[in-house]
């Protein structure tokens, strides 16, 4: 068995027993959900109700009522689709890499974050869809299919087309991998539970019976699942960046894009995770399981992300300095010092300065201001993207066709769209599926446990 | 009755460090075991029941490689075949381009092909009627199942080798 040093905190509290651990999150499974779910799930639905009417004018009036101009002919749309693909990314990696690097206080927060990435995923996808304008003609477009005009087949030298493979794919292996994790805990609850839902959480469970033959290739389905997840996930935002950093555009055309895309995914990914689970552990009693030792983690992670974003900044500005391209050096000066330094200015401050308050062990260790810099480290990775993409665009190349970018109903009704998609789905989770990976978290109750320690 | 699958005596345990440890005992006193059924993955537990190490991660690689030979196949096909591109009077083939859709074809055929093995050789399917040996296994205890008809010893044999072994209970399980 593994064994572990003394000096580790526990990462399971409280005393538990395995058999605790299946009634804590069963529980929540099988008992009518309570007042503040009730409210919570309509205040989501009602965003999602007020986000589909402003979808439904924009698929009928069309993308001109979008905010968006000659100039800019990018703006919220992607900065909305970078900004959710980014927040995916906490959960795979806190499921792949973690499980790589053996660190098991992965077990109690994987299965949240996974079905976090998978809502954010979701809601990233509505803007290259919606943004085509013409969706259901788009989709199928945007795929290699043969047609009649030779056939003319996608452009596979665009990053736009990587784009529909990179994120498709990301998708459904994180639907895969959540869903093999699933399995064994929609077994615990089919043998708790009688009647429908014992057949609905019965043909989830597959029929798993917990051979140990059946664990073992499960093991090694996981394992492998996240040796493939890791590049995958470090491959997605990737090539998210090269829609930017394939272009000629200064302030787009820079080669430190994708590694600074990835970490600033997982920095924002994480304070999401953060977002979610404080309220999911207030709210469920998960004190035990999701502990301040998980929560100080966490924030380690933002902190040291953070950080490479905020070297990557500085960088970006050094190299447009260092290269003696006017062009470049102009785009950063506009950024910091143009009509948009008040977007500038709230990135720094959001991204750079507040995930270093994380070194006191005082501000890591308190719930109320992990939360707080969760949602200010958020705001923070929404600007970085508007200012990517709107600064770089308004000032063109020709003085005479600058403009400014200024959004529209339809513009936030979209991004509230998504935002009523995500937390409809996320309390829907919390409903209906095991919000802590029981299986795991019980094969470390003995290890870590308080009572051997 | 002779073809077994139907007779079973079972052990009970808590502990998976004495399940491991039992498990080695168990079949030392010339017991076959027919399964053991844990709510966990328990470490080790391969090795001591003898059980191979699973070959996935070769289906993994072999569905990968059809995915890298399909993601080239199609864009090689359809940007250099079936509408080349001239580029300076030459057909061209941009490769290095290729190079992220090829990588997210071979993760999906790997992770979905591995899957799909997995499924397949573990009857894992929803319409699947999976023989509960007991209702705990998927909460908090392990089981031992040894098939009276495939062992030689009897039974009350086997009873005395579980329970010495360390097993909380001893139980009948039988099914028609």
């Amino acid at each position: 068995m593994h064994a572990e040093a003394v000096v580790r905190k526990p990462l399971v509290t409280g005393g538990k027993t395995v058999h605790d651990v299946t009634e804590d999150i069963c529980i929540r499974v099988e008992q009518a959900p309570a007042k503040s779910w009730y409210a919570a799930m309509a205040v989501s639905l009602a965003l999602l109700g007020y986000g589909a009417y402003a979808v439904f004018i924009l698929v009928w009036d069309g993308i001109g009522s979008w905010g968006l101009n000659k100039t800019v002919g990018w703006a919220w749309d992607i900065t909305n689709f970078v900004w959710w693909v980014g927040i995916g990314h906490a959960g795979t990696l806190i499921s792949a890499i973690l499980l790589l690097f053996r660190q098991r206080w992965r077990m109690s927060i994987n299965r949240a974050a996974e079905a976090m990435t998978i809502f954010a995923v979701i809601c990233a996808l509505q803007f290259p869809l919606l943004h085509m304008g013409r969706p259901w003609i788009g989709a199928v477009w945007a795929l290699p299919l043969p047609n009649t005009y030779g056939s003319l087949w996608v452009n596979f030298n665009s990053p736009l087309l990587w784009d529909v493979f990179a994120i498709s794919t990301y998708f459904s292996v994180s639907l895969v991998f959540w869903y093999i994790g699933l399995v064994p805990d929609f077994a615990t609850i089919r043998d708790r539970a009688t009647g429908l839902s014992q057949k609905i959480y019965g043909a989830l469970a597959l029929g798993w019976d917990g051979a140990a033959k059946t664990w073992s290739r499960y093991e090694t389905v996981a394992l492998v699942l996240a040796g493939l997840a890791t590049p995958l996930v470090l491959s997605v935002h990737t090539i998210v960046s090269f829609d930017f950093a394939t272009s000629v555009i200064p302030g787009w055309h820079t080669t430190i894009f994708p590694p600074y895309f990835v970490a600033g995914a997982i920095f924002s990914g994480f304070a999401m995770v953060l977002t979610l689970m404080i309220v999911t552990r207030h709210v469920y009693k998960l004190q035990d399981y999701i502990t301040i030792e998980h929560i100080s983690l966490m924030n380690i992670i933002i902190m040291v992300t953070g950080s490479i974003v905020g070297v990557a900044y500085i960088t970006e500005l050094f190299i447009a300095w260092y290269s003696g391209v006017e062009g470049e050096q102009y785009a950063f000066y506009n950024r910091a010092l143009g009509p948009y330094w008040w977007a500038y200015a709230s990135m720094m401050t959001c991204n750079v300065i507040s995930p270093q308050l994380f070194w006191f062990k005082k501000i890591r260790t308190s719930i109320a201001a992990t939360f707080v810099i969760s949602i200010i480290v958020n705001i923070g990775m929404w600007f970085e993207r508007f200012v990517i993409i709107v600064t770089s665009l308004h000032r063109d190349f020709l003085p005479s066709s600058w403009a400014m970018f200024y959004p529209t109903w339809v513009d936030v009704g979209t991004y509230i769209f998504t935002f009523g998609l995500f937390f409809t789905c996320f309390f829907a989770f919390a409903k209906f599926f095991p919000v802590i990976n029981m299986a795991e978290v019980k094969s470390i109750i003995k290890a870590t446990g308080e009572k051997k320690k | 009755m002779s073809d077994g699958n139907k007779n079973f005596v079972l052990g009970v345990f808590d502990d998976e460090d004495v399940l491991l440890k039992a498990i080695a005992q168990v079949r030392q006193g010339g017991v076959k075991i027919h399964e053991v059924f844990s709510p966990f993955p328990v470490h080790g537990i391969d090795d001591v029941l003898g059980y191979r190490r699973s070959r996935l991660s070769i289906a993994a690689f072999i569905f990968g490689l059809l995915g890298t030979t399909l993601a080239l196949t199609m864009q090689i096909g359809m940007m250099t075949v079936d509408w080349p591109m001239i580029v300076g009077g030459k057909d061209f083939l941009p490769f290095p381009s290729f190079i992220p859709v090829t990588f997210e074809l071979t993760v999906l055929l790997a992770a979905f092909g591995m899957v799909g093995t997995f499924f397949v050789v573990s009857d894992l399917k929803p319409w699947a009627k999976p023989r509960i040996f007991d209702i705990r296994i998927t909460d908090d205890k392990h089981v031992m199942a040894v098939d009276l008809d495939k062992n030689k010893l009897t039974e009350a044999d086997i009873k005395k080798a579980l329970s010495d072994a360390g097993a909380q209970e001893v139980n009948n399980k039988q099914f028609d």
